[in-house]
């Protein structure tokens, strides 16, 4: 489709959305990597070997990628229900799933935190039976599963419904058992969509703050996450090592993005 | 649609059974009751005591910040995401798909980051830190802080909303009302507007919910002084961490709401969308 040069406001809507983005995404985020390149190289080998950093990047990174795997695997599971089945109260169910976008991350982290404690309603089940969930590293992924429920069941949904009732039809026909078709037919179909809400969910739960920090009990090389690390570097003015952790952090992150981009491309190559 | 799918693609009964009793026991337990305990824990010592945790003047000094910061926030987001939207879909140039992912940018920041980045500029040992104290002028720990804190978690959503909508519609409506001798104002109240305001409705309830809920990158610049700086998560963390749970949870009650309508109007403008 050809764009055409006949339209007006060219220079006009460039030069709001060139200022707006420069002054509110591009100054910022040049601001943290001027300020990652003054800090020498020694300074930030320092930091970030420095255990409690290592392993406050073990527990952000490993919490997330549980609490991620874990709703990859269920999420498909919810959208499946919504998209093929009928039910009393489905429209309640569907928005059930938009609200851990919705709610504030801090009324999740303190309601979860209550629930899970030792006299919570969660806490008073598990805690008989030997499970410690509030302040332990399953607390983390509690939250995380949370937050990252969205993801899954929003990206796989739409692809879904597109699936053609032609193929799974044919399928049948051949002499597939439903279970068959399912598991050969409609879940290879799913792979990349699950795939992209996993790496949602995972980005957003690698850098979440307010809804794992009442439940984490950040205590030092066991439940402190990474974006707690760079909030007591700050309160304690080491400007320069809450940047070099933050630099590290978006690093890291980038390219578990690009590990998600080039594994959604094979995949796809796969299926044509 | 179900009714006419063949029996081939009916899934067995027990199949069917065990992703329904998955599905709820998941959302039940991860989505349902946690909604439940905010409102238990909120009313736990009656209503009286709920009244007085809201009506309280750090309550109420908070719910102004919130409101003042998605005020701020969500219109001038709105405003510039309407222009980089008409920008990105209507002409093509050079640099037009780094200009988008740059719009994203703030989606795949910790907001932990977020914050951090405005405390590098603007701190006092920031790049702008000390030129600005000269002046007499402190960003860091007061409200401008939050305001841009907030604008630059919410800016990509009302964009992101517009893009892929405004793509779909082209160029030729407005072509054709320009033709006619429409100016490019009129053309984008009369012809583009109609047409993606229920997107933009959209992104501004989603903006507007997250401008309400911000909670890492707010901490990090507001400094947490009450009545001056605090938004309403903030005083719930507050509140919380003093053992207050009735006065947090009833706090917590008041973001619910926010989120509860988010949702249902979310669910609305998606039915009036697909039509």
């Amino acid at each position: 489709m050809g764009r055409s040069a006949r339209l007006p406001g060219f220079g006009l809507t460039m030069g709001v959305t060139v200022t707006w983005l420069s002054l509110i995404v591009l100054i910022p985020l040049a601001g943290l990597f001027a300020k990652s390149a003054t800090i020498g190289i020694g300074q930030i080998y320092a930091t970030l070997s420095d255990e409690r950093v290592l392993s406050a990047f073990r527990v952000s990174f490993g919490a997330a990628l549980v609490a991620a795997l874990i709703n990859a695997i269920l999420g498909p599971i919810v959208a499946w229900t919504l998209v093929r089945y009928e039910f009393p109260g489905k429209r309640i169910v569907d928005g059930l799933v938009d609200v851990p976008f919705a709610l504030p991350t801090a009324v999740a982290g303190i309601t979860l935190t209550t629930l899970y404690a030792q006299n919570g309603w969660f806490g008073q089940i598990l805690t008989p039976l030997g499970i410690e969930v509030a302040y332990t590293w399953k607390g983390i992924v509690a939250a995380l599963v949370f937050i990252g429920l969205p993801f899954v069941v929003r990206t796989v949904q739409p692809v879904l419904e597109e699936i053609p009732s032609e193929v799974e039809e044919a399928a049948a026909s051949m002499g597939a058992t439903r279970l068959q078709t399912i598991r050969r037919v409609i879940l290879p179909a799913l792979y990349p969509a699950i795939l992209t809400g996993f790496t949602l969910a995972f980005a957003r739960a690698v850098g979440e703050y307010g809804s794992v920090v009442f439940i984490a009990g950040n205590m030092p090389l066991k439940t402190e996450i990474l974006p707690l690390v760079i909030i007591t570097k700050l309160e304690q003015y080491q400007y320069g090592e809450a940047t070099a952790v933050a630099s590290a952090m978006l690093l890291v992150s980038f390219a578990f993005l690009l590990l998600g981009n080039v594994m959604q491309g094979r995949l796809r190559r796969r299926k044509s | 649609m179900s009714q006419l799918r063949s029996k081939a693609t009916r899934d067995p009964w027990w199949l069917k059974a065990t992703a329904l009793s998955i599905t709820f026991l998941f959302l039940g337990l991860v989505v349902v009751v946690p909604i439940v305990s905010v409102f238990v824990n909120a009313f736990a010592k009656g209503f009286g005591a709920y009244w007085e945790a809201i009506s309280h003047p750090d309550t109420l000094a908070a719910l102004k910040m919130t409101l003042l910061a998605a005020a701020c926030a969500v219109p001038l987001n709105a405003a510039c995401g309407l222009a980089a939207a008409w920008l990105v879909t209507k002409f093509r140039f050079r640099g037009r798909d780094f200009l988008v992912s740059l719009i994203d940018v703030p989606f795949s920041v910790s907001p932990v980051i977020s914050g951090l980045v405005f405390v590098l500029l603007f701190g006092a040992q920031g790049w702008f830190g000390p030129t600005l104290q000269e002046w007499g002028i402190r960003i860091i720990f007061t409200p401008v802080s939050i305001v841009l804190a907030t604008v630059f978690v919410t800016f990509p959503f009302v964009t992101r909303e517009l893009i892929p909508m405004m793509e779909e519609q082209g160029v030729q409506a407005e072509e054709a009302a320009t033709m006619l001798g429409a100016s490019g104002w009129n053309t984008f109240w009369r012809v583009t507007l109609p047409s993606i305001k229920w997107g933009l409705l959209y992104g501004l309830i989603l903006s507007n919910a997250r401008a309400m809920g911000e909670f890492g990158a707010v901490s990090v610049v507001s400094g947490h002084i009450r009545g001056e700086t605090n938004t309403l998560p903030l005083h719930a963390e507050i509140l919380y961490n003093e053992y207050d749970f009735t006065g947090a949870f009833a706090v917590a009650s008041l973001l619910t709401l926010v989120a509860g309508a988010t949702v249902v109007l979310k669910m609305w403008l998606e039915r009036k969308v697909r039509k």
